[in-house]
């Protein structure tokens, strides 16, 4: 546990000191949706890495909370503090009572239903052009504020919602060691062990989905109050895909992996910018490779790739030593 | 000191050089969805913009400076759009954006370049980007209510009464519906039926038949390609003689290509200029401007112009007109093209004012019928 608590305070440092040598440049502006993916990435770590069930709906969730807090500030001028903290309890309430007939399915036929439901929502904020806005998407979102401090600009935005990133990573780092943790990776390794040990399996999964919806339904409510503007393209069955890809690149079932998931996916694109035309054919290859020959996600293949390395650049030494 | 002398004249001279040939270069950006849904918008577009680029430099640039265009791709997302036209102004360093492509794009958009006070073209139709008009916002395709109110204008000479609406389900399609059902309620018209189809949808039967058990005297469909051509054909599959109008959203070749030259037989539409100009009167104001471009937009890349590259053909005409006629800098530019009066562009003839940021007018179409496989005036 002290481990975690070191490990835990270089991130939360590293995070805070990042904007200093950035200033106000364009990379602190990426970095802000950084924090808001990795938001979403832990949220659908909780399920898909630590109790195991997939859910290709995820963006349904975070398209949810976003509108909840767009429409009720933009149209109705509500505190947008409250809506987010109502926006979450209504998502989650909603996925408690979806959790039961759909976490009863497994593998496949719950990767479908989840596929569905995301995509019934995403045609609901397409066609209720009424409350939504519709195709051409929800304008003027109010930034949040603090008495007079309004999150105006790239950098406060940055400590606003890497701040709440920060708290969930925390959440979650001590969720995983607590007993519920514990519980959720016996569901994952075997449902029927798990339930034959006295763990509630029906309830403890349909809870964790629910805490995953309520975390990705505030990631949405800050993605729109950062961006002032949605439209349901965000909010798609192709962006439920990319968060799946985060956590799985990132390494399943670990939350510093989904930190470096969502930061090799929403950065990736940028450095590889430098490809032109040829962009999309690295990018696929890259994670292809990474997929490949790095099956346990960037979070274990980092070290064993460096650890490879130098055993290959040592270990040729050795070689050439014994052989001559 | 020889030494010295000769480094500092070589210095001096060096110096000089560069302060005769380059005049700052006047650095502006361009966004486009050149990957993804909206890449039948974007790729024209970008090309377009790149081939004028490279025409103005060559010609030695303008008021001697060079011109540099940076070009990004949104992939048609709001988010990497936003991100992007950050980029574009805080590290780009630019004077002046052309686009994004798309409405929801642009209106994303819309509060980073007033908050920055960059001028942008946008190259999206929808109403609510220049409406009401923002201090920092432009846009060069037409409004839809124009193609709308030409549609409508040509069904009221036909004395149509009774309309079906068929709409595609994204901002293109909902826009068109709602500035339809506006004008149609003012004109006397009466909806019958009103049917969405969504983009990716591969059969509209079910929508045609329940049309056509509302009988309307037109059909009135809102989309952009392939859509639109899948309904010419089921239309004809079905049998049904209920004339049809298509959006200026699929003024091009490719339609005609897709619904078969058999099944657009007779399919009316109001298309930009650029389809039919071979057909116009030789005074049209426009006629040298479309000439020029599709001559040249043929000879870079070897397809026919389009009408979606036309728009950021005119962003940058405006643009250049502004830099030519105040000066270079976000400021002037902005106020250079709220002053362009009667500019003739690829989409229409532009005259700006301080609340329209569009400056087209109901000219800017043509009401054309598909006979042959080709177009023809409608009139």
């Amino acid at each position: 546990m002290k481990r975690e608590v070191v490990k835990f305070i270089i991130f939360a440092a590293l995070v805070m000191l990042a904007p200093l040598p950035l200033k106000q440049s364009y990379l602190l502006n990426v970095l802000v949706f950084v924090g808001i993916n990795t938001l979403l990435a832990v949220a659908l770590n909780l399920l898909l890495g630590f109790a195991g069930q997939i859910s290709l709906g995820h963006a349904a969730f975070f398209g949810m909370g976003a509108y909840l807090s767009g429409i009720l500030t933009a149209n109705f001028g509500l505190n947008p503090w409250l809506i987010i903290v109502l926006a979450a309890v209504t998502v989650g309430g909603l996925a408690f009572v979806l959790g039961f007939p759909i976490l009863k399915l497994k593998g496949h036929y719950l990767a479908m239903a989840t596929l569905g439901f995301g995509i019934i929502f995403y045609i609901v904020f397409n066609e209720t052009i009424g409350l939504t806005g519709g195709p051409s998407g929800l304008p003027g979102i109010p930034n949040l504020a603090i008495g007079s401090l309004t999150f105006d600009n790239d950098l406060k935005n940055y400590y606003l919602i890497w701040g709440v990133t920060l708290l969930t990573i925390l959440l979650c780092v001590n969720l995983a060691h607590s007993r519920i943790g514990r519980a959720l990776r016996a569901i994952h390794d075997s449902e029927v062990a798990a339930r034959v040990m006295g763990v509630n399996v029906r309830l403890l999964k349909v809870q964790i989905f629910a805490l995953s919806a309520a975390i990705s339904a505030v990631a949405g409510s800050l993605y729109a109050h950062t961006m002032t503007f949605i439209s349901p393209t965000s909010f798609g069955f192709n962006f439920s895909v990319e968060l799946v890809t985060m956590v799985i690149i990132g390494g399943l079932g670990s939350i510093y992996g989904s930190f470096l998931g969502a930061a090799l996916l929403t950065l990736l694109p940028e450095l590889l910018r430098a490809f032109r035309d040829y962009d999309i054919i690295a990018y696929g290859a890259l994670l292809v490779f990474m997929t490949i020959f790095m099956p346990g996600g960037l979070v274990r293949g980092i070290p064993d790739l460096m650890l490879f390395l130098w055993s290959r650049l040592t270990g040729k030494r050795g070689g050439n030593a014994q052989t001559g | 000191m020889k030494k010295l002398l000769v480094a500092l004249s070589v210095l001096f001279v060096c110096f000089a050089a560069t302060a005769v040939v380059a005049a700052p270069p006047i650095r502006i950006g361009g966004l486009f969805a050149v990957t993804g849904p909206a890449s039948f918008l974007g790729e024209p577009e970008k090309k377009s913009l790149e081939m004028l680029v490279n025409e103005v430099n060559a010609k030695g640039g303008v008021n001697g400076s060079k011109i540099e265009l940076t070009v990004y791709d949104t992939q048609g997302d709001v988010t990497k759009a936003v991100q992007l036209a950050t980029k574009l102004i805080k590290n780009d360093q630019v004077v002046a954006i052309i686009g994004p492509s798309t409405t929801g794009e642009t209106m994303a958009v819309i509060p980073i370049v007033e908050k920055e006070q960059i001028p942008l073209i946008s190259c999206a139709a929808g109403i609510k980007i220049t409406e009401p008009a923002k201090r920092w916002v432009f846009k060069t395709p037409a409004n839809d209510h124009v193609a709308a109110a030409k549609i409508l204008l040509h069904a009221a000479k036909l004395k149509q009464k009774s309309l079906a609406l068929l709409t595609v389900s994204d901002s293109f399609g909902s826009s068109g519906r709602e500035q339809l059902k506006v004008l149609a309620a003012q004109k006397g018209f009466t909806i019958v039926a009103d049917e969405v189809y969504s983009p990716k949808d591969t059969d509209m039967t079910a929508q045609l038949t329940k049309i056509s058990g509302a009988k309307p005297d037109a059909i009135i469909c809102w989309g952009t390609n392939p859509g639109p051509a899948v309904i010419t054909r089921n239309l004809k599959q079905l049998g049904l003689k209920i004339p049809l109008y298509q959006s200026h959203g699929v003024a091009s070749k490719k339609f005609i290509e897709l619904a078969g030259a058999d099944a657009a037989e007779g399919v009316m539409l109001p298309a930009g200029k650029l389809a039919v100009y071979n057909r116009l009167k030789q005074n049209e104001p426009q006629m040298p401007v479309l000439q020029a471009y599709d001559q040249a937009y043929k000879k870079s890349y070897g397809v026919e112009a389009s009408t979606f590259g036309g728009y950021a053909y005119d962003g940058f005409q405006l643009l250049l007109g502004a830099v030519k006629k105040v000066g270079a800098t976000p400021e002037q530019i902005r106020n250079g093209i709220e002053q362009t009066r009667k500019m003739p562009g690829v989409s229409g003839v532009f005259t700006m004012s301080t609340t329209d940021h569009n400056g087209l007018d109901l000219s800017a179409f043509e009401m054309v019928r598909i006979a042959k496989g080709d177009w023809e005036l409608a009139n």
